[in-house]
């Protein structure tokens, strides 16, 4: 079984200041992290190379600095890893960014699997891994909650949705993208922490994935963030002071004058 | 102050703080007031590879990638021990049970039972006391008579940490009552041997997470084969067993005692009496600093005696006694220290600090109490004193 994960970097809160004028995130000064819903899908993914056999390569597109999250990665237990990186690739939106992915998941050749966090802390999208498996022309089961069965033909998966749980059973190969209900994401170990000093990460660039310079990064992208703003929060809160008499005969008042039913 | 520890004791460090914040912080006054074994906790550490650190690669362990393990077992336990001195100890105690088969054991006993020891597996305990053997554990009476390929064990230990959740059993016993100290011997007792059975738990004043139990032998038939050296060389295992071992109380204290310091101090930055911060108050100030200056000369000391062991010192009994004896005692000082700066709040047990002072205390009796200690350092000064003289 041979499983990629896809992962990214993060800033380290949710609570990031965004440049008005650029409409982008200000990533100075914050710490960065693996993004808390990709531990899923590498859990996932570890979870069953240790029943199954195989190998979990970790990958990330980023500047060379991402580097980071797939060491972390390997100190939990990645076999592999390699960064996607290239000055071309920035400004990629997420058809841009899940079209390199799937780029590199091609060039890898034989993949089963790709398993991504259900979505990014900070940009909150949840369209990279469908994203991802559009581009490949692969099956996907998005927000798996829990996989039941996976062999080298199929998986069976419970895709958890509003009010209910779908099980789908899929072919492979595929993508899934991995809810926080599916596991408990274990720790580095020692050993990892070793191997994920010394392991030697692959950078490829836009020429290693024989990608035109048209479909990546910025060039690449169809969307453009127009620009970013906080939702004013109209609020028509009231506040009236005096005794409990009082104030039941007020709220009971404005309740019939108002409009709910 | 910065040791500056090699990349790897970092790992180990590092790791112990993520285990201790994930896994630990959070159950640690349910333990306590429990009485209850964190056999979860133990597992993830077991996952990190953080049971092998002490034990050589060729039996499945991680020591030599530490410099020989005694700083690793070291930087682990302290780690552990500023969130909580129970789960410690039951982990640093596999350590302790282990140690008269590392160091005395033969090639078969060591490639049969360390690997499964350093995986995490299965954990161990080391059993010398006996109700009438404390201090003087050469009083021991639990009798192991040769019979055949087996040796007949009878008798009952007492007090023994990790009791009761460990496989593997290392147990001190009388081969030969006429002669004493001389008379022991070193035996492996695997559990679920016939005639080996479980006591009373103990109901502790601290480190309530850890198990104390009872071990009793009744005509309990071991293989020959599980004699660790020689007959009538017990005594000397299990010393120097608890030479090597004792670091590990020594980090225990030092992790406590830093814990118990980080609770005052911060505590002490946010309580406001007479409209001021109380760690403006120079009351205040002296009883913190003196609380962190000792708590740095006592893992000064653990550090010192744990490179030396690494370095394959000869000798280290008195370096491994004084750091025993200084950080137990500074254990104990500054946990009380840190229940009176929390002043009344200290006394309750919605805070921390009255679980650490409870849990310092034992450090300054197992492995030797130290008044043993303070013996064993006043002979070697003694000796070196009458040496010189010469
Ligand atoms: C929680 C806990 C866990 C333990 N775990 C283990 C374990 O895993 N394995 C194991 O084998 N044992 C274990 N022990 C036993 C421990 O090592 C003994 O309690 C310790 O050695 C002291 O023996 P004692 O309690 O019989 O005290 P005693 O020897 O009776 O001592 C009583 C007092 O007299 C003092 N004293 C004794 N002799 C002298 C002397 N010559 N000079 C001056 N003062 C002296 C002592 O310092 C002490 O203050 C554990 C004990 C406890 C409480
Ligand atoms: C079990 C228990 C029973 C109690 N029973 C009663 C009771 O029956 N009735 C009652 O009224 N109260 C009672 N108390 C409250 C007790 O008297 C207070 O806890 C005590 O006065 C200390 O106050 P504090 O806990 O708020 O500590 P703080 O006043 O917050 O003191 C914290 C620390 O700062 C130090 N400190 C404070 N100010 C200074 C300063 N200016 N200079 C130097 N150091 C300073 C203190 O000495 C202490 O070490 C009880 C408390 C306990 C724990």
């Amino acid at each position: 079984m041979r499983i990629v994960v896809a992962v990214k970097q993060v800033p380290d809160t949710a609570e990031v200041r965004i440049d008005e004028e650029r409409g982008t995130l200000i990533r100075e000064g914050i710490p960065s992290i693996l993004n808390p819903f990709d531990e899923y899908a590498l859990e996932e993914a570890m979870k069953w190379r240790d029943e199954l056999g195989g190998t979990v390569t970790v990958i990330t597109m980023g500047p060379p600095q991402a580097e980071a999250v797939l060491r972390e990665a390997v100190s939990m237990g990645a076999d592999e890893a390699v960064l996607l990186s290239d000055r071309a690739f920035a400004g990629a939106d997420t058809w841009a960014t899940s079209h390199t992915l799937a780029k590199a998941v091609e060039k890898m050749g034989d993949v089963d699997i790709v398993m991504t966090g259900k979505q990014a802390i900070d940009g909150d999208t949840a369209q990279t891994g469908p994203s991802i498996a559009a581009s490949l022309d692969w099956p996907q089961i998005t927000f798996v909650g829990f996989v039941q069965e996976l062999n080298q033909d199929s998986i069976v998966a419970e895709r958890y949705v509003e009010g209910g749980c779908e099980v789908i059973r899929s072919s492979l190969p595929v993508v899934i993208t991995v809810l926080k209900d599916a596991n408990i994401p274990r720790l580095p170990s020692l050993r990892g922490k070793m191997k994920s000093r010394k392991i030697e990460i692959p950078v490829w660039g836009r020429e290693d994935l024989e990608l035109p310079e048209d479909e990546v990064g910025l060039d690449g992208s169809p969307t453009r963030v127009v620009s970013i703003t906080t939702p004013e929060i109209i609020s028509n809160g009231e506040i009236h002071h005096g005794d409990s008499e009082y104030l039941a005969k007020l709220l009971v008042d404005s309740l019939l004058g108002s409009e709910v039913t | 102050m910065n040791y500056y520890l090699s990349e790897e004791l970092n790992d180990i460090k590092e790791l112990c703080a993520e285990i201790a914040l994930k896994y630990i912080l959070p159950v640690r006054a349910e333990l306590d007031e429990e009485n209850r074994f964190p056999r979860e906790i133990i597992k993830v550490m077991a996952d990190s590879d953080l049971c092998g650190i002490y034990i050589p690669e060729e039996f499945g362990g991680s020591a030599e990638m530490f410099g020989g393990g005694s700083m690793a077992l070291t930087v682990a336990t302290e780690e552990l021990s500023k969130a909580c001195g129970g789960v410690a100890v039951s982990y640093a105690a596999n350590a302790l049970g282990a140690m008269p088969i590392l160091i005395s054991g033969s090639e078969e006993q060591k490639k049969k039972y360390l690997p499964d020891l350093a995986s995490g597996k299965h954990l161990a305990a080391f059993a010398l006391t006996e109700s009438e053997a404390g201090s003087d554990a050469g009083r021991v009476k639990t009798k192991a008579v040769k019979d055949g390929d087996s040796y007949v064990l009878n008798g009952t230990k007492q007090w023994i940490t990790n009791g009761g959740e460990a496989q593997i059993y290392t147990v001190i016993a009388q081969t030969d009552p006429s002669r004493g100290a001389r008379g022991l011997s070193a035996f492996i007792v695997e559990e679920g041997t016939p005639g080996f059975s479980y006591g009373k738990k103990e109901d502790k004043m601290g480190i309530r997470a850890s198990s104390t139990m009872e071990l009793i032998f009744e005509d309990c038939r071991i293989p020959a084969s599980n004699l660790i050296a020689r007959e009538g060389h017990g005594f000397l295992v299990a010393m120097k067993t608890l030479n090597k071992s004792r670091p590990g109380v020594a980090a225990q204290a030092v992790g406590i005692a830093q814990g118990a310091l980080d609770e005052a101090a911060k505590y002490a930055s946010e309580r406001v009496q007479f409209g001021q911060r109380i760690d403006s108050f120079q009351g205040i100030q002296f009883m913190l600093a003196d609380m962190a200056t000792q708590v740095e000369a006592a893992r000064a000391l653990v550090y010192g005696v744990s490179k030396m062991i690494d370095s394959d010192a000869r000798k280290y009994e008195k370096e491994s006694a004084m750091a025993k004896v200084f950080a137990s005692d500074v254990a104990m000082k500054v946990t009380t220290d840190a229940v009176q700066i929390l002043g009344g709040y200290g006394y309750m047990k919605e805070y921390p600090v009255e679980k650490m002072m409870r849990d310092a205390k034992i450090t300054q009796i197992y492995e030797g109490t130290n008044q043993i200690q303070r013996s064993v350092i006043a002979s070697a000064l003694i000796k070196e004193t009458a040496a010189r003289g010469k």
